[in-house]
């Protein structure tokens, strides 16, 4: 027999063995996926960022699937994603108001009097590791930005100073969260919009010294508050949630304005 | 069984695949990032190159070579190579979810991979039988997996480093890769 079609058999004969042989093994060893995790899957916003504390967006649907996690795991899709997540489980998904970061401190470069002797890395983490003061406070925001440049939305950036976050971008990550060596930023109810824009716990007199625009401890949103949502963390004041109504009279009374006033 | 030993050592280190054959340097440049995606790949090289060389050798001595047909060796290769590698997917899937998920991304990628054709074809063209083709194929994936995981140590050093603009990213990576070939040719030298 001619050559050509000795090889044309047996390579048409070796391909009908591998695809008898590949459909068997598909069909033998099929694995079942759970058809909800696939559409979880779909819901969450594909970020794979981790904020959820899993390894990304396909862990955690699968986690949602199996039950191991809440279906508004997600911080990122938020209210939406919950919601549509707990129709394909079955499950209410619950109240889960969006948070943005908020970074507590107004020290921009008018109100704080910078020491100016640190020339190392520009980055607040290495800043911190060096001991030498950026800041004459001791608690505020350094300014270089490692927190903008964790921010996978761009939504922080750094004006005059300080870091400002843009709450419409915000996915409330956590990223930055984590990212800031000093702890000033933290995750807050969108509504909850009355909040001390502080973190300086050193006595009113040393605040003074180092920034005009630091919560001195002076108790008078404490005197203005009607339900006694102010506390104080030591000399510097808190706004307890529960108990706040969004009123503002505490922000309108602060001698030196670092309250933020509802909008 | 020394002749075994000495297929090995050779395949691994003086003929090594992609610093001596330059083979496979896609994947050798392209996952060498990070030390343990390039220990996975490596794994998994080990593994599929291991079996194809097993089957394409079975596959050479009894169907190929009676019948004559030498010159197609290529095509069957590849297509054989590439069912394998698919099954033993599925397999692993169903099996042994632990290392699928370790080896995961990379089978299918080694399907692809121009080393385990390489190998295959080298093996015919030596003359080895079945014993000498796993050894082979065994040592030469062992070779890759050194040059990657080498390639990788390095990187992960570089990448601390203070470069010339010029030379970040992929062009220090060319000259480490250059460098280490270099160094592997001094195994040349082994009288084995």
């Amino acid at each position: 027999m001619d050559i050509i079609w000795i090889t044309t058999l047996v390579i048409a004969a070796i391909a009908l063995l591998v695809a008898i042989g590949l459909v068997i093994t598909g069909k033998k060893f099929a694995v079942k996926i759970d058809e909800r995790e696939v559409a979880v899957r779909e819901k969450l916003p594909g970020n794979n960022c981790g904020a959820c504390g899993f390894a990304g967006c396909d862990a955690l649907a699968g986690a949602i699937a199996k039950g191991e996690a809440p279906v508004n795991a997600c911080p990122v899709g938020g209210a939406a994603a919950a919601q549509a997540i707990g129709d394909i489980m079955g499950v209410s998904a619950g109240a889960l108001e969006r948070k943005t970061a908020f970074v507590a401190c107004k020290g921009t470069c008018d109100v704080t009097k910078n020491q100016g002797n640190y020339v190392g890395v520009q980055d607040c983490r290495a800043a911190v590791l060096s001991g030498i003061n950026v800041t004459d406070c001791n608690y505020g925001c350094l300014g270089f930005g490692s927190c903008a440049e964790v921010c996978p939305e761009q939504a922080i950036s750094v004006q005059n100073g300080v870091a400002v976050v843009n709450r419409n971008r915000c996915v409330s990550c956590g990223l930055c969260v984590k990212a800031c060596p000093r702890g000033l930023i933290s995750l807050i109810p969108e509504s909850r919009i009355v909040r001390v824009q502080c973190s300086n716990r050193d006595k009113g007199p040393l605040v003074k010294k180092v920034c005009s625009a630091g919560c001195i401890g002076c108790g008078l949103c404490a005197k203005q508050c009607e339900f006694e949502a102010i506390e104080f963390d030591g000399t510097l004041a808190r706004v307890n949630p529960e108990k706040c109504t969004l009123c503002g009279k505490c922000a309108a009374k602060c001698p030196v304005k670092v309250i933020t006033t509802p909008v | 069984m020394k002749s075994l030993i000495m297929i090995i050592i050779a395949g691994a280190l003086i003929n090594n695949v992609v610093l001596n054959q330059f083979l496979g340097i896609c994947s050798f440049l392209g996952v060498s990032k990070q030390m343990k995606a390039s220990a996975s790949l490596g794994a998994a090289v080990i593994f599929v190159i291991t079996i194809a060389s097993a089957v394409a050798s079975l596959l050479y001595d009894y169907v190929l070579k009676p019948l004559g047909m030498d010159f197609m060796k290529t095509i069957i290769f590849i297509l054989v190579i590439a069912a394998l590698v698919q099954i033993v997917e599925m397999f692993l899937k169903k099996k042994s979810p632990s290392v699928y998920k370790a080896l995961g991304i990379y089978l299918p990628l080694i399907t692809t991979n121009c080393a385990v054709l390489g190998v295959a074809l080298t093996n015919v063209q030596e003359g080895y039988n079945f014993a000498e083709c796993v050894a082979s194929g065994f040592g030469t994936a062992v070779g890759y997996t050194v040059a990657i995981v080498l390639l990788a140590g390095i990187r992960s050093r570089i990448n601390e480093k203070d470069l010339p603009a010029p030379l970040r990213g992929a062009p220090i990576v060319m000259i480490a890769a250059a460098l280490m070939s270099i160094a592997f040719m001094g195994f040349g030298g082994l009288q084995l």
